[in-house]
């Protein structure tokens, strides 16, 4: 099954990435050669089989519920593009 | 100094042959020198790297030296170092200042080994070759027109031209041990859980993991000494024993089973790799072990399965790069959605939208169980094969690669035939199992050629018991490339 323009720009806008007509054309013809290799493994009967998704079966770790981290919010907002009083700023959102 | 191996440096400086400053400044000196040809590193800082080689001589002289005290390590840049830009090869994250340590960097720190400089990579680590970052491609000590192989291309060559004798990379699809091959070094990717992923920039969750890049396999061990270890902050880092690497080194081979697999020696492969790996393995049966013929009948479908899963994990991981909270933020936007789009569009190059993209596709309403369960179906396919073949072997054998390191540009028209380099070394990613890669001869061309082993799960010692026996017995891993002296 082929991809088409409108996927690829419906896409693009899910994974907020904007995308320009002549970029979403290059980017159709190789997703759709992508999308030819990843065809190999749909054909492949795995009814039986569980999904995998980690490599050793480990159980989630639990851990006592206390405070762990100490406040390093100024060293952590100094790598921000724009902050004010402790705050991410971001254009408005609501009018 | 820099011909040295890490081992050999660690006991010079214990004997007090030279001092860490002096040697840290050796390769300072080399890689302000050399560095222009190969763009191996993004950033140095030698001020920061001479305080820390201060610091070392001071633990060794109050006698708290250990191996890696004043040794000093190229990072690859995906690893976050306090204080130090890191960039991951992106335009993203080229204003970045890690306000913290990864922690492999703590590990390093804590040995007291130096950091040398934070090294090039594919962007994000998405890529083959290293030719995808924003810094511009790494070039291949052997021959400069060509890649070093991908992702920690940069750690690769630095080590191959003796620019550091020793590098830490990450390896999601063959990261490590392709440009290992490809730049004719040894490089190891341990079990997964082994070494923490706490402060490695994500790329594939499930399939990342941190490893050493050096000479010869005993350097690897001592590296991985200090690089594994449990951290509460990983949730996926294992809670195991300390184990000492370095272990198995003198161990005999007699009696070893080694596995050859019929699909690595199939379709595909270039002679001249095919050539070096049947010698290598020949070596190995002079060196008392056995062979035994085996097949993984599923591993062919292993790129197809890795560029559901990996793209998948990364859209989802690379999702935080809103321009926000660090990193790039494009100078011009409309409102909060035009912010992130633009922010994005800018910060990210081609091949790393191109994995979002898939990504996001294979996980968006309807696809989900076709593509991403799907694959998670066949991944267990693929571990299953390794668990049946490691009822009749110890350890399994194979190219690294399929190719030697080809021409910078070749592939990079055609993503699927980039992609495709990596069918050797997803097999392990995705079974989560260790591969290492050692040099083992050349081909026509004079280029390396790595020979791959493949253990159970935790037979890190084991395997580098394997390549130090061989390494006693052969110097593959002792060339150098020509001009390098």
């Amino acid at each position: 099954m082929a991809l088409t323009l409108e996927d690829v720009k419906r896409v693009a806008d899910l994974a907020r990435i904007a995308i320009d007509e002549a970029e979403a054309r290059a980017t159709l013809s190789q997703l759709n050669d992508v999308f030819k290799l990843i065809a190999e493994m749909q054909a492949v009967d795995t009814r039986d089989v569980a999904p995998m998704s980690h490599a050793l079966d480990v159980v989630q770790r639990l851990r006592e519920d206390s405070v762990t981290e100490s406040d390093r919010h100024a060293l952590f907002q100094s790598v921000a593009p724009q902050v004010e009083s402790g705050l991410y700023l971001v254009p408005k959102v609501i009018e | 100094m820099h011909n040295a191996t890490l081992k050999s440096l660690s006991a010079s400086l214990a004997a007090r042959a030279f001092s860490s400053v002096e040697l840290t400044q050796h390769f300072v000196n080399r890689i302000k020198q050399l560095n222009p040809k190969y763009n191996c590193f993004i950033t140095l800082d030698p001020e920061r790297s001479l305080k820390q080689a201060e610091a070392a001589d001071r633990m060794r002289s109050a006698g708290e030296g250990r191996p890696l005290t004043g040794i000093p390590i190229a990072q690859k840049d995906i690893f976050c170092a306090q204080g130090w830009l890191t960039t991951c090869g992106s335009k993203m994250l080229s204003n970045f200042t890690s306000p913290y340590d990864a922690h492999v960097v703590e590990r390093l720190n804590k040995a007291g080994a130096v950091t040398l400089g934070k090294t090039n990579m594919d962007e994000f680590a998405m890529g083959s070759s290293s030719e995808t970052s924003h810094y511009g491609p790494v070039r291949n000590p052997w021959d400069v027109d060509k890649v070093p192989g991908g992702s920690s291309g940069g750690s690769a060559a630095a080590v191959a031209a003796r620019l550091a004798p020793g590098a830490i990379g990450t390896d999601t699809g063959g990261s490590i041990r392709q440009p290992a091959a490809l730049s004719g070094i040894c490089g190891l990717k341990p079990t997964y859980g082994v070494v923490s992923r706490y402060g490695m920039i994500a790329f594939a969750s499930s399939l990342d993991q941190g490893g050493p890049m050096a000479r010869c396999a005993e350097d690897l061990a001592l590296m991985l000494n200090v690089m594994a270890g449990f951290d509460p902050r990983d949730s996926t880092s294992l809670d195991r024993e300390r184990e000492d690497y370095t272990r198995e080194l003198g161990k005999p081979l007699k009696g070893l089973k080694i596995g050859l697999p019929e699909e690595f020696f199939a379709e595909g492969a270039a002679p001249g790799v095919v050539k070096a790996v049947e010698s290598a393995v020949a070596e190995f049966r002079k060196l008392g072990c056995e062979t035994v013929e085996v097949s993984l009948p599923n591993m062919k479908l292993s790129v197809p399965v890795y560029y559901v899963l990996a793209p998948a994990e990364a859209s989802s991981n690379l999702a935080r790069y809103d321009g926000v909270r660090y990193g790039y933020r494009a100078p011009e936007y409309a409102d909060l959605l035009d912010l992130y789009k633009k922010t994005r569009s800018q910060g990210f190059g081609p091949e790393v939208k191109r994995r979002i993209l898939i990504g996001t596709y294979v996980l968006s309403h309807g696809y989900y169980d076709a593509y991403y369960i799907q694959a998670q179906r066949v991944r267990r396919l693929i571990a299953r094969d390794f668990t049946e073949v490691f009822k009749r072997c110890d350890v399994i054998m194979g190219p690294t690669s399929p190719t030697t390191a080809f021409r910078i540009g070749e592939k990079m028209g055609d993503p699927v035939q980039m992609y495709l380099n990596d069918i050797y070394t997803i097999p392990a990613n995705l079974a989560g199992l260790p591969g290492l890669s050692i040099p083992c001869g050349s081909d026509a061309k004079g280029l390396p050629v790595g020979l791959q082993i493949v253990g159970n799960y935790f037979a890190e010692a084991k395997m580098l018991g394997i390549a130090h026996q061989y390494q006693i017995a052969t110097d593959w891993h002792t060339r150098m490339p020509a001009g390098i002296e």
